[in-house]
């Protein structure tokens, strides 16, 4: 179990900064994500995008934004959970939280600060009509750990970055290996299309162009899919796994179940703190709605700050925090 | 002038929303500010799928650029009238265009 003040959902820009406003005042934080790594949307999906209307930066790439605020927040040491999803958030008699993820890691917090931003990122699925029956049984929408399909039959679609690098590194594992696209070429790194190209012509990759996996079949456990092509030809291939890669997509998730009003999809706060319908759980940047909500980093950073004082009263038995001015005597650490 | 958008949502409802077309928007834009239930988390970059759409009448004849190719051709259900709407600005060009949302675009 893992003891802190405040336990931050979702490691974000405006997670990590909260992190920043409740170190000032001397509140330790710990943040989980579902992502492996830190920085949410920006380093998942736009690293490398120009941000123009943080304050004090004419422009700031994403990710530099993400690394920057990492060493803003290094002095208060928070610790992290990355790679797995907040399942449940349980209230304990004395008023603290104890949340739990999908991995069975533990938190037990005073408070709890939702930076969900747009929900968790999950993997886009395709549309087939028996998935859900294999999931877990021969469909992996992930590659977790490779050494698993060492001398099994499997099947990848999908023509992105993460299915041709995926593609490349299985193909040395595998016994037989199956990469399906719908289109005609790779428009992904031409250096890896190049490769599973290659890997095609020695005979190492069977590769399926203009096709897509169209049906599965199997009994209790995934057996074969079934190949369409563009033409209509239909070929059967025996697999052990399935692995669609077609990204990630954000979905609410978990938070839905955990008794906070919603209005469409986000959280509904008061405007004064940030704080939810439920005491002692507060919900900041682009996860939460009010009147007037601007979904900006900006709008989260000032957030994070207001939910800080409040969120002191909580952990601190009714306490008033005072204003803390950096200015006085910097970061004081701990 | 003001250009008139028919919006098909997943469920089938039919909605049509006005937009202006001097004012540089976007039609993931205009989706947003007319509360349609569309995530477009990259903020209109190309680089998520989360403002699919479908073009559904065949006068519109813009062709998507390369980013909006290389993004479409990643994800699991497309067909070929697929765009991502924050790729498609608002043009007279586009009035009475008729879309449709796509579930991968929405959050639901």
């Amino acid at each position: 179990m893992i003891y802190t003040d405040l336990c931050i959902i979702g490691a974000g820009p405006v997670g990590l900064f909260a992190v920043f406003e409740a170190g000032l005042l001397k509140m330790r934080c710990h943040v989980m994500d579902v992502l492996p790594q830190i920085g949410g949307q920006l380093s998942e999906i736009y690293p490398k995008k120009p941000i123009y209307d943080i304050p004090g930066y004419p422009v700031v790439l994403a990710q530099e934004l993400v690394d920057n605020l990492a060493k803003q927040i290094a002095p208060f040491n928070p610790t992290f959970t990355l790679g797995e999803r907040v399942e449940k958030i349980e209230r304990q008699e004395d008023g603290a939280f104890i949340l739990e993820t999908n991995e069975g890691t533990q938190c037990h917090a005073k408070a709890v600060v939702i930076a969900g931003g747009l929900g968790c990122f999950e993997p886009r699925k395709p549309a087939l009509e028996n998935l859900d029956t294999y999931e877990g049984k021969g469909i992996d929408y992930m590659v977790r750990n490779p050494e698993k399909y060492t001398g099994k039959k499997v099947v990848v679609a999908g023509g992105g970055d993460s299915a041709l690098d995926w593609v490349i590194y299985l193909a040395e594992l595998t016994e037989e290996l199956t990469l399906v696209h719908r289109g005609s070429s790779f428009r992904g790194a031409p250096d890896s299309a190049d490769k599973v190209m290659k890997l095609a012509e020695e005979g190492k990759l069977n590769l399926k162009l203009n096709s897509e996996v169209t049906a599965l079949n199997g009994n209790g456990v995934l057996k074969e899919c079934l190949i369409t092509n563009k033409e209509g030809k239909i070929e059967l291939v025996a697999s052990d796994y399935f692995i669609p890669l077609f990204g990630l997509s954000p979905k609410l998730g978990p938070i839905a179940d955990w008794k906070l009003n919603l209005d469409r999809n986000a959280i509904t706060v008061n405007v004064e703190d940030y704080a939810t319908n439920v005491e002692g759980v507060y919900a900041i940047g682009d996860i939460n709605q009010y009147p007037g909500k601007l979904k900006l980093i900006l709008s989260g950073f000032h957030e994070a700050a207001l939910m800080a004082q409040s969120a002191y009263r909580v952990v601190n038995g009714g306490k008033k925090a005072s204003l803390k001015y950096t200015t006085v005597n910097g970061i004081q650490s701990f | 002038m003001d250009i008139k958008i028919h919006v098909e949502e997943a469920n089938g409802n039919l909605n049509t929303i006005e937009a202006p077309t001097d004012m540089a928007l976007s039609l993931m834009e205009i989706l947003k500010a007319s509360d349609y239930p569309i995530a477009a988390t990259c903020g209109g970059m190309a680089l998520c799928a989360s403002c699919h759409v479908e073009v559904l009448d065949n006068t519109y004849a813009e062709e998507p650029n390369d980013a909006e190719m290389d993004m479409l051709d990643t994800l699991p259900v497309v067909s070929q009238s697929s765009r991502l709407a924050c790729q498609m600005p608002i043009t007279e060009e586009m009035d009475g265009i008729r879309i449709r949302l796509m579930a991968e675009a929405t959050m639901e």
